[in-house]
């Protein structure tokens, strides 16, 4: 640590300070104005407008948003009976009843976007300033701290890991206690989300329940109780607070936007610029995420100064994320055109096949079909055939934008995934579990798209949807899939939950050139090739007994064949002994054949 | 049939793996170091903060319930050969039928003043990296004695948390009896460039009492004294058979074995560290204290245990006969701070007559090949590589199958074992060799999976 990195730090501090502070700076004033700017549909205008004035909410200030959402809601509830009222007694000619009366569902957007539009004061009146004083000096902030690291000698850089109370992970019982907070506090939430219907809630919890007891029922036939965990005794505290923000980050973005319309209102200034409108949550969200990985990015660069392999794939995942996920759909945007991040494959991508988005696809001319081909192309051409060349680490490690928050952000994380058998277990029935509903969902939406038909087999295909994606698209992908990196290692998602992932692990798995070898009889057991598998292989059970890896989760990090102190592992391909390649045990010192191993 | 082992380290652990495969014999693993088997390669890794000492455990703690492996926690002091009885410092008593010795290795001392006051250690056990822990708080140098592969070792885990060390080697360049000249240069030129003070040709003359029974300081050879509140001794190690001194076992300065790892007393074995070799294989020492040949060892043991008190499932091998241990051609891997070591066949620092090389480094100094071949039968001897990987096998099968060496220069690109993406430095030694002898051989084969397996299984 020298004083150029400490500067970095404190700058970064302050921007992160500044950027939590920066939501509580403005106040919040509906006038008939900001109602206007706020929607679109006449009907809900007049009504909420007059909502307003009888509730005495315009112009009356509020000094945050915890204040602000729910007197407004108030005014939507008045305003939406107001309209059933109406349309009860007599519709405008011409106009349906979709169209006059407010749907519920509405709440959240209105509420948000009436929020953004009805603030006042520093943010609102500089988000220019503010975009720089807080997402720009914590960019600035942390290249100073990681652009003096390329000054120190090529080699690992894990020093302290195990030392840091930021990386060292958490005990337990505290991982216990944050998963079992998550998932009850996710399965309820879910109860509200789906308008207090308690079915798909309910399912979840008995697959959730199902699988554990799979899991223990397994463990306990051959008394395989796991003493290794991915905890080590001692609980880093910096780690559960970053772990905590993450999570209330993406509790908020997702589920309670009009709480971060300050930051939304920093990111207006670059959303006019590049696609001619205003930010929204997801501009936002979009612009952080590349700029992590672009920083975070450079930081693998100084950590792998003498690694090729680990600088091409992060160049490449800092390329996908700035130009396919984030500039070019902005452009299309702006060229009026259908928008999509192309290297975003179903199921990973799980709207793809919703009937909005074919619809939209199939009515926006040559490109939109390209993209609709492309999509399909993707999915049932390049997942299986690239997959089979290289593995899925083409993808995963290489192209993914989930892959590349895991690989650059996450990276100082990568060791606390846990390694025992248990989890390994788990993570089998989960994301299998998790492709098996996507395809499900997915099979339901186009059966829905293609016969008009919205019930199938007794479930209403919108409401599967609906659940989907908070469960699996939010829930499980964002608040868990990064939020849980401090707790659980970077890539829970990518190992527990993401059903691309889970396909193209059993192309992987089964008929694939990609391996890891092991070389000869080199292994000394160190361990932390294993350690630093972000997705919990124990790659040394492999290596010590000289058997090439070749497991469906492997996303090719590579990281375990740069850490290796003796050489003993690589990743390779090769089409010559495919059907086979797991087969060979190589350190067996008298050779003979049929020698079972008993583990 | 109960089979004992005495010690839980990488010779003891695989024969109990394979006596597991091999029979349904009660086995019991004693260890009074750790109750678990861990990788003492590991253990820098621990201080250095890389890993934890859960992570150094390859296996799950069920694993041994579940393959029927008793662990004891004990420290034997005593071993009644005649009624086949283990007599612990608690009192414990373990009656066996079998015995398997593989009790390790302890550190090198050599009768310097002051080599047992607190502050001084070795690098071994699990006990000496908490005897480092203890005295790294608010250290302000720490001393190494001992130009070996433990020695570097410590001074990277003192280096990692920002304490002083200063390396003494007695040599005149580190590790110079095993590594030619251009590599020991090399690691040299790393160790300071790393920020670690080395000192060549300097020995240990003492260790400095501080009055109450701690080191604070040493003086060396040449009477320069140097304060420093650890002093890290690792100049080699011995196998630990202090207690089996004087006993019916025949010892040197290890346990002899014979070619099947027996020893003098009829159903007592030995494996790993603490073995010495009867009759070691040509251009073998009768001791080698390395994790892989432990572990051969290990493996061997647990065959002929178990073929001398009959295996019970799996094949009997070789038609029962007893199987002579063989460690192989030569090959072993260190890692020099940054710098990795690989090394296959016959590398010798001073080399005979019939040995000749080609070596060639890059430019930043970091990365060798160097390959010995026969001077007058051309046949490849061995390769020595320094931040180069090269393939354990391709190489083994090239220096046993005597291949010529400029067969093996132009296909040398299966051998390379570097990442992808990684430089090939293979065309420059071709290069060098044609130099060298105005021959003019050209690469033929780049790195590549296939034309390993292409080799290897023909």
């Amino acid at each position: 640590m020298n004083t150029l990195q400490n500067t970095g730090l404190g700058l970064f501090i302050i921007a992160l300070l500044l950027f939590t502070v920066s939501l509580g700076l403005d106040d919040y004033r509906l006038t008939e104005e900001s109602i206007s700017e706020a929607i679109g549909n006449e009907y809900h205008l007049e009504a909420i407008t007059q909502a307003a004035r009888e509730k005495e909410m315009l112009g009356k200030e509020f000094g945050s948003s915890f204040q602000f959402a729910p007197a407004f809601k108030k005014v939507l509830e008045s305003a939406q009976e107001a309209l059933d009222k109406q349309a009860k007694e007599a519709l405008p000619e011409g106009v349906s009843q979709w169209e006059y009366k407010m749907g519920g569902w509405l709440f959240k957007d209105y509420t948000y976007i009436a929020a953004k539009k009805s603030s006042a004061g520093p943010v609102s009146n500089n988000p220019l300033l503010f975009f720089f004083l807080t997402i720009g000096l914590g960019a600035f902030g942390g290249l100073l701290y990681i652009i003096p690291q390329f000054r120190a000698l090529p080699g690992i850089k894990h020093d302290h890991i195990y030392h840091n109370s930021m990386t060292r992970g958490l005990s337990v019982g505290w991982r216990g206690f944050f998963l079992g907070a998550a998932v009850i506090g996710l399965l309820l939430y879910g109860v509200f989300y789906m308008n207090d219907k308690y079915f798909w809630p309910g399912v979840s919890a008995v697959v959730a329940l199902l699988i554990i007891g799979l899991v223990f029922f397994y463990q306990n036939q051959s008394r395989r109780n796991p003493a290794r965990s991915a905890s080590p005794q001692v609980t880093g505290w910096l780690g559960i607070l970053t772990g905590v923000y993450l999570i209330g980050f993406y509790l908020l973005l997702y589920w309670a936007p009009q709480h971060i319309t300050g930051w939304v209102l920093m990111a207006d200034p670059l959303s006019q610029a590049l696609n001619g409108g205003e930010a929204s949550q997801w501009f936002l969200y979009g612009l952080l995420y590349t700029l992590v990985i672009l920083v975070m990015g450079v930081r693998m660069f100084a950590k792998y100064m003498h690694n090729r392999y680990q600088q091409l794939r992060t160049y490449s995942v800092m390329f996908f994320q700035l130009a396919f996920a984030f500039l070019i759909p902005e452009i299309l945007v702006r060229l009026n055109l259908p928008s999509m991040d192309l290297k975003n494959i179903w199921p990973l991508n799980y709207t793809f096949f919703f009937d909005w988005n074919i619809n939209n696809l199939i009515g926006s001319g040559a490109l939109g079909i390209f993209m609709l081909v492309w999509g399909i192309i993707l999915v049932v051409v390049a997942v299986p055939l690239i997959t089979y060349f290289y593995g899925k680490r083409w993808y995963c490690s290489w192209v993914c934008g989930c892959g590349g928050l895991a690989e650059t952000l996450g990276d100082p994380y990568r060791q606390l995934s846990d390694k025992s058998l248990r989890a390994w277990q788990f993570e089998r029935w989960i994301v299998h579990g998790v492709l098996v509903f996507a395809v499900v969902m997915t099979a339901l939406a186009l059966y829905t798209y293609f016969s008009g038909e919205r019930t199938v087999l007794g479930f209403n295909s919108n409401t599967v949807r609906t659940w989907y994606g908070f469960l699996i698209g939010s829930a499980f992908a964002g608040v868990v899939g990064t939020g849980f990196y401090p707790l659980m290692g970077n890539r829970v998602w990518c190992r527990f939950g993401c059903p691309l992932a889970a396909y193209l692990g059993l192309v992987q798995r089964f008929k694939s050139r990609f391996r890891i070898t092991t070389n000869g009889g080199q292994c000394i057991s160190c361990g932390n090739c294993s350690a630093y598998c972000e997705m919990g292989i124990d790659v040394r059970w492999y290596a010590q007994r000289g058997q090439d890896v070749v497991r469906a989760s492997c996303v090719g990090c590579g990281v375990c064949a740069a850490v290796c102190p003796r050489g003993v592992l690589r990743l390779e391909n090769s089409s010559m002994d495919v059907n086979e390649r797991a087969k060979a045990v190589r350190v067996l010192q008298v050779s003979k054949e049929g020698v079972e191993y008993v583990e | 049939m109960h089979i004992a082992i005495l010690g839980n380290g990488i010779a003891g652990i695989t024969a109990a793996r394979f006596i597991r495969k091999l029979s349904d014999h009660d086995i019991t693993v004693i260890s009074a170091e750790t109750d678990h088997f861990f990788s003492r390669t590991a253990l820098m890794y621990i201080y250095m903060g890389h890993l934890r000492y859960e992570d150094t455990k390859p296996y799950e703690d069920w694993f041994w319930e579940k393959n029927r492996i008793n662990l004891l926690r004990a420290y034997i002091e005593r071993i009644d050969f005649d009624n086949k009885k283990l007599y612990g410092s608690q009192g414990e008593e373990v009656a066996y039928d079998k015995l398997l010795l593989a009790t390790g290795s302890a550190p090198n001392k050599f009768g310097w003043p002051g080599q047992g006051l607190q502050g001084v250690g070795g690098l071994y056990s699990y006990q000496d990296l908490q005897n480092m822990e203890r005295f790294s708080d608010g250290l302000q140098r720490a001393v190494i004695v001992g130009g070996g592969l433990i020695g570097i070792e410590m001074a990277e885990m003192f280096h990692s948390r920002h304490i002083p060390v200063t390396f003494l080697v007695r040599e005149e360049s580190y590790w110079d009896m095993v590594l030619p000249p251009e590599e020991s240069a090399m690691v040299n030129r790393y160790i300071r460039e790393a920020g670690i003070d080395l000192r060549l040709s300097t020995e240990l003359k003492e260790i400095v009492d501080d009055g109450h029974g701690r080191a604070c300081a040493v003086i060396t050879g040449s009477g320069e004294r140097i304060e420093c509140g650890y002093v890290g001794l690792t100049a080699g190690v011995h196998p630990n058979i202090g207690f089996l001194k004087n006993t019916a076992l025949e010892t040197d300065k290890g346990i002899l074995a014979n070619d099947f790892l027996e020893t003098n007393i009829p159903d007592v074995y030995t494996a790993g560290d603490c073995m010495q070799l009867r009759n070691p294989r040509p251009g073998r020492r009768a001791i080698e204290a390395v994790w892989y040949t432990g572990r051969m060892a290990g493996e061997t043991a647990a065959y002929n245990i178990c073929l001398s008190c009959g295996i019970s499932t799996g094949n009997i091998p070789q038609d029962g006969k007893k199987i002579p241990y063989d460690p192989g051609i030569w090959f072993n891997s260190a890692k020099f701070i940054d710098i990795e070591y690989q090394v296959y066949g016959d590398v010798q620092a001073d080399p005979p007559e019939n040995h000749a090389s080609i070596y060639w480094e890059h430019p930043d100094g970091r990365k060798s090949i160097r390959l010995v071949y026969d001077k007058e039968k051309g046949h490849i001897l061995g390769f020595n590589l320094m931040g180069v990987r090269y393939r354990h096998e391709v190489c083994e099968k090239w220096i046993r199958e005597k291949t010529h060496i400029e067969e093996v220069l132009q296909n040398l690109g299966i051998a390379n074992f570097d990442p992808e993406f990684y430089d090939e430095y293979d065309e420059e030694v071709v290069r060098m060799y044609n130099e060298q002898t105005g021959r003019s051989l050209r690469l033929k084969k780049r790195r590549g999976l296939a034309g390993a397996l292409r080799f290897l299984k023909l």
